[in-house]
């Protein structure tokens, strides 16, 4: 017996060889890192990506197939300095190494950034990010959506600071999936039903704190544009304060974190309280200054009116006083009070000529101060001689 | 009347109680519509019968909010 291709009888096949060289280079190098500059990228239609990996001294054949490259955010550039992990192996139908990578890290901010800044000015140029399509949260929410795990710390942390502020709102999970593969999928679904449902007046989509990798979801175009034509203002809440993503973009507001998200959707009910309570001061207050003012309005009508009675009185007191001391002056009592005397006859008619009287027949004398009964002795014909001075 | 608007309708009967040019016989109308209104918006904030639930749709499209 002779070990396979020891010997002329037992030589092998070109695929033998090339299938035991496949089968030990993949043992003998699973999983490794390597280091080099993309070159030659293509992209073919069937979804794999193939490259060289170069450097000063070497050059190795590389490629992703498709289902790996949907995981890497974006593809690498020409010239790019990367760290490739895959597995090498042997093309045999082409008798080349092949380096079957999975994932791509490019040094500093990388692939993650460029994917971010390419879907980010996308989105701008859409006019999807812009301010002017912000809309106001509602002030007093009955029911807040929360698109987020159902077993995350994001649920449990919204829950604790509604329960604090405002245990009046309702608070509906929409669960979904918000890290892995099916991640954007999920959101987007789960978006999909918040909308269908109609039952919110707010939402908070979002998750608690993790690695760039955790997070991407949250940048994924799908789930952005499903953010963006959701139908109720959308508060994004993702990870820690210096995480920042697309989501957190589009929607209607940024919160630092999941509790500031809760804090911003719901008003404190004492707050609210209050508010009510003091636009109830605000009636009571405005009703009695009209009160007070047509209680004026009344008292200074009141005193016009007195004021113009008064003059009226005045005057009609002034006249009849002027009307008075006339008739005082042409009044018999007056002229009485100066020393004549009026006579007058049993019936109490003046006896004002001498033929009124009759010799020997009584009359009564009317002067300032009383009556004097007197007789008639004689008459005399000659008009009376009046002393003056 | 969402509660919203039902605090944006008191707000402005609150400003127009305080015009001078508005009818007095108007005035204690917009005041009665006023009491009523606050009478609502209490009674809306004493519910305070807040939930938890999770959003379920079920296999013909129809959702309910299950505790």
């Amino acid at each position: 017996m002779h070990a396979p291709g020891s010997a002329i009888e037992s030589a092998l096949g070109v695929g033998e060889l090339a299938g035991y060289a496949k089968e030990s280079l993949e043992a003998a190098f699973p999983g490794l890192w390597v280091k080099g500059e993309v070159s030659n990228f293509k992209r073919h239609s069937n979804g794999h990506w193939y490259f060289s990996l170069k450097d000063a001294v070497g050059q190795l054949p590389a490629v992703v197939w498709a289902r790996d490259a949907r995981r890497i955010p974006a593809p690498p550039d020409e010239g790019m300095s990367v760290f490739a992990r895959g597995t090498l192996s042997l093309w045999a139908g082409q008798g080349k190494l092949q380096f079957m990578v999975d994932a791509i890290e490019a040094e500093g901010a990388g692939l993650w950034q460029k994917a971010f800044d390419a879907l980010k000015a996308t989105l701008d140029a859409e006019g999807l990010t812009a301010v002017a399509r912000k809309r106001p949260l509602p002030s007093y929410p009955r029911t807040v959506a929360v698109i987020t795990s159902g077993d995350g710390a994001a649920w449990r942390d919204i829950q604790a600071v509604v329960q604090r502020r405002h245990a009046g709102v309702h608070l509906t999970l929409i669960p979904a999936v918000v890290q892995g593969e099916i991640a954007p999928a999920s959101l987007v679904q789960a978006l999909d039903r918040l909308a269908r449902w109609g039952g919110a007046d707010v939402a908070i989509i979002g998750r608690g704190g993790g690695s760039r990798e955790d997070l991407w979801a949250f940048n994924h175009e799908s789930v952005a544009r499903a953010v963006a034509a959701c139908p109720i203002p959308v508060i994004s809440a993702v990870g820690h304060e210096t995480d920042f993503t697309i989501t957190d973009y589009v929607a209607d507001e940024r919160a630092a974190t999941p509790s500031v998200a809760a804090e911003r959707a719901v008003p404190v009910l004492a707050d609210v309280q209050a508010g009510v309570r003091a636009l109830g001061g605000r009636l009571s207050d405005a009703l009695e200054d009209r009160v007070d003012r047509e209680g004026r309005r009344l008292r200074s009508y009141a005193d016009g009116l007195r004021l113009r009675a008064g003059r009226a009185v005045e005057r009609r007191r002034a006249r009849i006083e002027r009307v008075a001391g006339r008739l005082d002056a042409l009044s018999p009592l007056s002229v009485l009070a100066r020393g004549f005397a009026v006579a007058r006859g049993a019936d109490g008619q003046p006896l004002a000529r001498r033929d009124a009287f009759t010799v020997g027949e009584p009359f009564d004398l009317l002067l300032t101060d009383g009556r004097v009964t007197a007789r008639t002795e004689s008459i005399d014909a000659r008009a009376p001689h009046l002393r003056t001075g | 009347m969402t509660f919203e608007e039902t605090l944006a309708r008191l707000e402005e009967i609150a400003q127009a109680l305080d015009r001078d040019d508005l009818p007095l016989e108007q005035a204690l109308r917009l005041f009665e519509e006023g009491i009523v209104r606050l009478r609502e918006a209490s009674a809306v904030l004493a519910e305070a019968d807040g939930t938890v639930r999770t959003l379920v749709e079920t296999a013909d499209g129809v959702f309910e909010a299950r505790s």
